[in-house]
């Protein structure tokens, strides 16, 4: 699926025609350069590699360095491969830009959650709190996890506390609300994952 | 600028005043009556502004027979056509909720005569 890696700005509002307010989250998307081509009869699978922003070329190791350095494009701070089923026209050292989307298209955006620690089970699997006061037993507590003697023991997969977030997760099927190839915006409707400044990788939908 | 603000500033009204709690501001809104468009003016006093850039959102309360409304607009939104700001009043903190609660004398504000204009940024 072709693609571009972007950093997720954050989350206004914009108007439409009815005066409605779109909640829509603002994704720098791009520029991408091609920095490798996978070709099915050379690595087994189609993909093309992009990069994405700049570091310091003291911040990268010297067989990364060297990476670049072969194809004679400046360093890429993010790197990622996006499987294509079609290759042609594709070439290392080309750039793809915003304009690839269009307004009213829809595409996926991947990410990673924003990391919420050891969460309780209100939190991580919605389960209704109890009330806050009134005496013992309220509040966020789970509650009973099972019967006594038979089982005799915790079903697997009994939802409890445990790490929240901090995983890849895609959001599919979001409306491309706005394009920019000036300022390299893509303007999404709803929430992306991670946090303001976050890398992540806008999609499009095949057909 | 922030490219969050650059994306909101193409959107902005730059018609539209400094809002501040404590003034009596007419706000006309478009009301879409079937095919037809008319405007319909809404009167009161600012109780609330929150919110930043093209998010910036303000309350506005009148008495309307007896009984108080309350309104909220967005200020960028296109269903606010004009915002007139027509007295400015002494006010002593951000929100005017404690207006709720004051009937008749109680609930009135005292005008300012002389407005210290904050220089356009």
């Amino acid at each position: 699926m072709m693609g571009l890696i972007g950093r997720k700005v954050g989350m206004t509002q914009i108007f439409d025609e009815k005066g409605e307010a779109i909640p829509v989250t603002v994704i720098e998307a791009g520029p991408c350069t091609v920095s490798e081509v996978r070709s099915a009869e050379r690595n087994g699978y189609q993909a093309i590699q992009l990069g994405f922003g700049t570091n310091l070329e003291s911040r990268f190791s010297r067989p990364v360095l060297g990476q670049f350095k072969k194809r004679n494009l400046p360093p890429a701070r993010h790197l990622r491969e996006f499987r294509v089923a079609d290759l042609a026209g594709v070439e290392p050292g080309q750039t793809l830009t915003v304009a690839m989307f269009e307004k009213g298209t829809h595409v996926d955006v991947r990410g990673v959650t924003k990391g919420r620690g050891f969460a309780g089970v209100v939190k991580r699997h919605k389960f209704v709190a109890g009330h806050a006061s009134h005496g013992p037993t309220a509040g966020k507590q789970p509650g009973s996890i099972g019967s006594s003697a038979y089982p005799s023991r915790v079903l697997k997969g009994k939802r409890l506390p445990g790490r929240m977030g901090g995983v890849n997760l895609r959001i599919k099927n979001l409306e491309v609300i706005g394009v920019n190839p000036e300022q390299n915006v893509l303007l999404v409707r709803g929430a992306v994952p991670g946090p303001t400044n976050g890398i992540v990788f806008v999609e499009k939908r095949e057909a | 600028m922030g490219l969050l603000e650059k994306v909101e500033a193409a959107h902005l009204k730059s018609d539209r005043p400094q809002l501040r709690p404590g003034q009596t501001v007419e706000v006309s809104v478009r009301v879409i009556e079937g095919d037809k468009e008319r405007q319909q003016k809404f009167r009161g006093e600012i109780i609330n502004v929150r919110g930043g850039g093209l998010r910036k959102t303000f309350t506005v309360r009148k008495i309307s027979e007896g009984v108080g409304v309350e309104r909220t607009f967005p200020l960028h939104g296109p269903s606010v056509a004009e915002v007139k700001v027509i007295k400015h009043s002494k006010v002593r903190r951000a929100k005017l909720f404690y207006l709720r609660r004051k009937t008749g004398k109680s609930a009135r504000l005292t005008e300012k005569k002389t407005v210290e204009t904050k220089p356009a940024t």
